[in-house]
């Protein structure tokens, strides 16, 4: 099976999972293990200067995980630009999930503050991976501004509701025709939402509360990657057409006491 | 004595501090971290001679969990 390719780099899992809302770190790192990915998103805040925290990357060993900081609670394009820079001096990468979202309601993305930020990124040599709606033709700005990748959602951040508009991402999907990755980025809620992503021909997905808030994220983590598998292998496998009409999977002749 | 602003709250701080100086002060020289000085972003090569003014503006941010 062929890798994934981001940005001429290459990763084997096609599942990339966030690292927030975990009850601990430790368990964190077990579903990040458990989930077999190679690229996990992380958030850019301040430093609590009045008391003392536990360090996240402690618990993220940096030679097995590409970081992904993510630009999320930016509402403009100036603040995620900002974020981003403020990402990379930190000197661990590069790499930027683009999210410009001006509301916490609903947390759906700006289009054109997005598209904004992500030319300015990717003039200063950011690779950009931005969180879009599934909106055609946003996701074809973002690709002619050069982004490294186009991650539309599957529904709403958090949600689990899944993908309620999948010929929207098949449109999608189909337009980029294989020039960068596409990535499902949010609303997929159990594995079968993950695998239905890859069987439209996604090439990656993101997860991050589905794992994280569930029950057991450990298990979850495993779970959502064999559904990342699944839904790929399937995708390559090539799906049988739909038909009106039912036909028998068993010989129709040579049946027992048949007279013919 | 003078006042900065770090992370959006005053502190007092010596005069002639570096900002290498106040990161070990405030026990991150071992973190991760990226800051900003002014609304400009520094190296960490430049973290050592850098001598913070009074009134200045830090942001010191480091990665936490997130999606």
């Amino acid at each position: 099976m062929e890798n994934l390719m981001i940005a001429g780099r290459t990763f084997q899992s096609r599942l990339m999972v966030g690292t927030g809302k975990y009850s601990s770190f430790s368990q964190m790192k077990d579903a990040l293990d458990a989930s077999g990915a190679e690229i996990v998103t992380v958030a850019v805040r301040r430093v609590n200067l009045d008391e003392r925290e536990e360090s996240l990357l402690a618990y993220i060993n940096l030679d097995k995980y590409v970081l992904l900081p993510n630009t999320a609670g930016c509402r403009t394009a100036e603040e995620a630009v900002r974020t981003a820079r403020l990402a990379r001096a930190a000197g661990l990468s590069n790499w930027v999930k683009l999210e410009v979202i001006p509301d916490d309601g609903t947390l759906l993305p700006d289009p054109v503050a997005t598209v904004e930020a992500a030319e300015m990124l990717v003039k200063e040599g950011f690779v950009v991976l931005p969180y879009t709606s599934d909106d055609h033709h946003v996701a074809r700005r973002l690709l002619d501004v050069g982004c490294a990748t186009i991650m539309p959602f599957g529904s709403a951040i958090g949600t689990g509701q899944g993908l309620p508009n999948p010929e929207r991402l098949k449109r999608i999907i189909d337009m980029v025709a294989g020039r960068v990755p596409v990535v499902i980025d949010a609303g997929i809620g159990v594995p079968s939402d993950a695998s239905l992503a890859m069987e439209l021909g996604a090439d990656a997905v993101l997860i991050n509360t589905a794992i994280a808030k569930s029950a057991n994220p450990v298990k979850m983590a495993k779970a959502m990657a064999l559904g990342v598998e699944a839904g790929h292998l399937a995708y390559l496998s090539g799906r049988i057409p739909r038909t009106e009409v039912a036909s028998p999977s068993s010989p129709e002749i040579g049946l027992v006491g048949s007279t013919s | 004595m003078m006042d900065i602003y770090v992370n959006g709250k005053t502190r007092s701080i010596e005069e002639n501090t570096t900002i290498e100086q106040l990161i070990e002060r405030l026990h991150l020289a071992h973190e991760r971290i990226a800051v900003e000085h002014n609304r400009s972003i520094l190296e960490a090569a430049q973290f050592f001679n850098v001598v913070l003014k009074a009134g200045d503006t830090l942001e010191i941010v480091r990665f936490v969990g997130g999606g």
